[in-house]
Parts: structure tokens; sequence; C-alpha cells
């Protein structure tokens, strides 16, 4: 079907290893109106080649910040971070992040914002760029509508496209900073599927953050609690049920359970 | 096709009103000429190649001063938005500036430069400059952190960030500027070529100052006409397509 020089594309395609990710007695503290906070204080945590692993906590519980501060987009006070035993000093298309708020680029049609990290890419043709992006955009369902603007898409169908963004250039590791929290429960219901089936064809080490007990442990390989003022992991649970896994099964719901249960220890009360 | 129909119809009862309002004598014909009198002076005009003359030297002289104003504003403000030294300095003089109506800069201009070409090109950039500094500075202070930090992650820095992210994500702020700073370009023009007499080229203004001098009503009349589509058209043939565009991309309200 594409006529090009065999080589580029399929390489571009190829899976890349995904990323370990260690990180070691990460400290961050704010000044706010009422003082200091310290949302994360000396948090270690270990994440796996290709594993999924969920952060939940109340909001202002500092996993954004822990996020952000993997993404390379804030320093942390103390401690750091290694991505495949090296250090993290800077943003980088390693690890792509998928925010929570929309931040697809208006200026750009679909395509456009699935281009635009391959377009920093070196090494690839016009004709590659374009090859890529279109396989993304079919992976995630969107191939119709490569030529539609962004205003002119549904919650579910902008955060699709964000995801698509992110994956375009192959990142070892993807951040998502709670991606469906804004969406209705029947999109979210469609995405958990979609997002397990492109996690198993993709292979990425995903860190995900959620305040939505039952999306983590539908999710995540490990569930991690976190709690807030200081920003610690207290908690944290293995996921042992097989994939895909279906947000309304009784085996999710009873992981589910337990893991708000411990939540509520914590004394916070977890929404979903 | 209605819509169309309707102004058609507007414009026609104003004419009428205008007309009406000549034959009832209210006002002695010398304040105000009839429409006729006043086509009949356009007509003139158009045929002995004064209005077209006049029409060039001003576009040429605004043309200039507008584009002048675009290329200094413009990266003015791109700078008072990044550093603090700039916004503290030029952005303050420039919010100081903008506020001062542009015949204002006339009597320096004139004291300065004398009678000249460059008496008038100082007032219009004068007039320009400034709304353009603020436009831009404006528009970069309002893009949305997020966007910044998603092209950071993607690999997007320094003038990748600024030519692919900064920029376009500011443009609708930038058109409106480029927008306003084009209707005050026209406005310190006008006051600049009704106060500055010069030999070197005789624009819309100085025909609209000596229509005054030789109290013809219907020379007055029918530079200011000449003004105001001359607005129009630049509104409609200039930034209409670019507003367009916008409003569909970003899916703002389409007026």
């Amino acid at each position: 079907m594409f006529r090009h020089k065999p080589g580029s594309v399929t390489e571009e395609l190829q899976l890349v290893p995904p990323s370990k990710l260690a990180i070691e007695e990460v400290s961050k503290s704010f000044q706010s109106a009422s003082g200091t906070v310290l949302a994360l204080d000396r948090v270690s945590l270990n994440v796996a080649e290709g594993e999924f692993v969920c952060l939940v906590g109340a909001s202002g519980c500092g996993k954004t910040t822990m996020l952000n501060i993997i993404a390379g987009l804030e320093k942390p006070d103390s401690g750091r971070v290694l991505a495949n035993g090296k250090p993290v000093t800077s943003p980088g298309r390693e690890r792509l992040v998928m925010f929570q708020e929309p931040a697809l680029f208006p200026w750009l049609n679909v395509f456009g914002n699935v281009l635009f990290g391959l377009n920093l890419k070196p090494n690839l043709s016009k004709k590659d760029r374009h090859d890529v992006a279109k396989y993304y955009l079919e992976l995630v369902g969107l191939s119709r509508f490569e030529r539609a603007n962004i205003h002119e898409l549904s919650g579910g169908m902008k955060q699709r496209v964000s995801l698509a963004r992110a994956l375009a250039p192959n990142p070892r590791v993807l951040l998502m900073d709670e991606p469906f929290a804004a969406l209705d429960a029947l999109t979210r219901e469609q995405l958990y599927g979609d997002i397990q089936e492109i996690w198993k064809a993709r292979r990425k080490t995903i860190v995900f953050v959620t305040h939505n007990v039952r999306e983590a442990a539908c999710l995540g390989d490990r569930v991690l609690l976190f709690s807030p003022h200081p920003g610690r992991i207290q908690e944290e649970f293995a996921v042992e049920l097989p994939r895909p896994r279906d947000i309304n099964s009784v085996d999710l719901a009873a992981y589910a359970t337990r893991i708000t249960k411990a939540l509520k220890s914590l004394g916070q009360i977890a929404a979903g | 096709m209605k819509r169309f129909f309707l102004a058609t119809v507007f414009f026609a009862v104003l004419l009428l009103l205008w007309d009406a309002a000549f034959r009832a004598r209210i006002w002695s014909p010398v304040l105000l000429p009839s429409p006729w009198q006043v086509a009949s002076y356009l007509k003139n005009a158009a045929v002995d190649g004064t209005l077209f003359k006049a029409t060039v030297i001003t576009m040429r002289r605004l043309l200039i001063g507008y584009f002048i104003g675009l290329f200094v504003g413009l990266p003015l403000g791109l700078l008072t938005a990044r550093w603090k030294l700039f916004g503290d300095t030029i952005g303050t003089m420039a919010l100081g500036l903008q506020t001062l109506p542009s015949v204002c800069w006339v009597p320096l201009a004139l004291l300065w430069f004398g009678q000249t070409e460059a008496a008038m090109l100082f007032v219009v950039v004068m007039g320009t400059l400034w709304s353009v500094v603020i436009a831009a500075e404006t528009g970069v202070r309002n893009v949305p952190p997020i966007y910044r930090r998603a092209a950071l992650t993607m690999g997007s820095k320094r003038l990748h960030m600024w030519f692919k992210v900064i920029l376009p994500a500011a443009l609708p702020f930038i058109v409106s500027g480029m927008k306003q700073g084009w209707a005050f370009a026209w406005r310190s023009l006008m006051a600049a070529e009704i106060f500055v007499t010069i030999l070197t080229g005789f624009g819309l203004g100085q025909l609209l100052h000596y229509g005054r001098e030789l109290s013809a009503m219907d020379q007055v009349i029918a530079i200011m006409l000449v003004i105001v589509v001359i607005g129009l058209l630049a509104d409609k043939i200039f930034f209409s397509p670019i507003e367009k565009f916008l409003h569909r991309r970003w899916g703002t309200s389409q007026a």
C-alpha cells in the first residue's frame, strides 16, 4: 500500500524497549498563601520496564507533582529520578505526557497535532512522518478525523488525539495525568479497553495518575496510594487480574473496595 | 442575498434622508451640499486624477508607516513579554505612550523634521507602534502555559518554541493588535496630513484640509467618504479573511 523505501517507517514503528524508572528520595515543597506545603516527602519508587503503575490519592496529594518531576517539567528540591539509570534533568521525548486539560494545539488540525512531536524527531523524511502519524491515528480509531479542527472533537476524541500525539514519537515512558477525569462514564469505559489494547500493542512503561480507585484497579499492574501533607506513598497493591480487564467485573470491584478502604483509613474520601 | 438587500435599502434610505434634508433648506447649501453635488465632485476628481493621486500618496505613507510599526512593534512586544527588564522599561513606556492621542505627536514632529515626509512618517509610526507592542505582549502572556509544557515534553525549544508554539498560540491577539494598529495608523496619518502641509505630495488629508480652506463642503464630505470606504475595504479585504480563518480553527464565535 505504501510506496516508500523499506526501512525507516517500519523502523520508526518498531517497539522501543520501555524504560525502567527509579525515583530516589524525591522531595518537593511549594510556597503557598498559607505557608510552605511539602508536596512530596522523600518519595521513592521503582517502576519496571513496561509496567503500568497507577498513583491514587485525593487532589493536592502531590501525585501530579510526582508526574511532572518524572517528566522533567519540574525539578525536585532533593532526590533524583533515573530513567534507565540516567538522571532526568529536563523534559525529553523519551517520556511523554498526556495532560488532564486538553493540551492540543488549536492552531493545528488533528493531523498537525499528531505530527508535532514527529517533526521534532530528526532523520525522518516528510513521508515517513506522515505515515507514522496515520498509523497512530488509526490505532486510536480517528483516521476519519485527521483534517478536523480540535474544537470540532468531543472530549473523548480529544483525549484520543492526545494519546496519538504522545505515542507518535515512540517514547519509552508514557505519563498520564488524570487523562479521563473530565469524560463521561461511557466514553471512559470505552477508553479503558482501548488503552489496555494499545499498551499491549505498543509496550510502554506507564505512570498513570488518578483519583478514581476503580480506574486504577482496572488499568494498573500496581496501585500506589498517596497521602497528602506531606505527600508520601502509603500503601501498595498489586492487582493480579488477567487482561483485558473489565471495569465492571466482580473481581475488580473487590480490589477497588480494598483500595478504597485503605484510602479511607488514610482519612481521604475517594471518588468513584 | 437577503442581507445584501437589507443593507442596500439601509444605505439608500440614508441617502434619501440626506437629500430630503438638503431640499428642505434647513441649512445653507454651503454647509450641507446635496448628495449629487458630492457625487459630481467625486466624479470630476476621479476623472482629472486628483483623487487617484491623493489616494496613492496617502496609501504609500500609510503602508510604509504601518509596516515599520509592525516590524518594530512585534519583536518589541515579544521581548517585553519574555524578559522582565524589557517589560518594566519598554512595556511601561508603550503603555504610557499608547494613551497619547497620535495627533499629539504632530507638534513635536513638525519641530523636529519640519514640513517633510519624515514628519508624516514619524507620526504614523508613533501612532501604530505602541498598540502593536502591547497587543503582542498581551498575546504572548495569554498563551496557556499547558501548550508550552506539552511542547517542551515533545522536545520543542527556543526558536522552535517561539515560532511553532508561542506565536501561533498568540495569533488571535496579534491579529487583533495588527487591526488596531492599522486603525491607529490611519487616524494618525489623517491628523498628520491635515496639520502638515507639505509640497512633496497632496494626500487625502490635505485635500480635506483645502476643502475647508475653500469652504468647499462637497469636497470635504466626498473626501471623508473616500476615507471611510478605504477603511472599510482594508477591513473586508485584508483582516476579515484572517479573522474568519482564526474563528474556524479556534472555534470561537462566528459573528
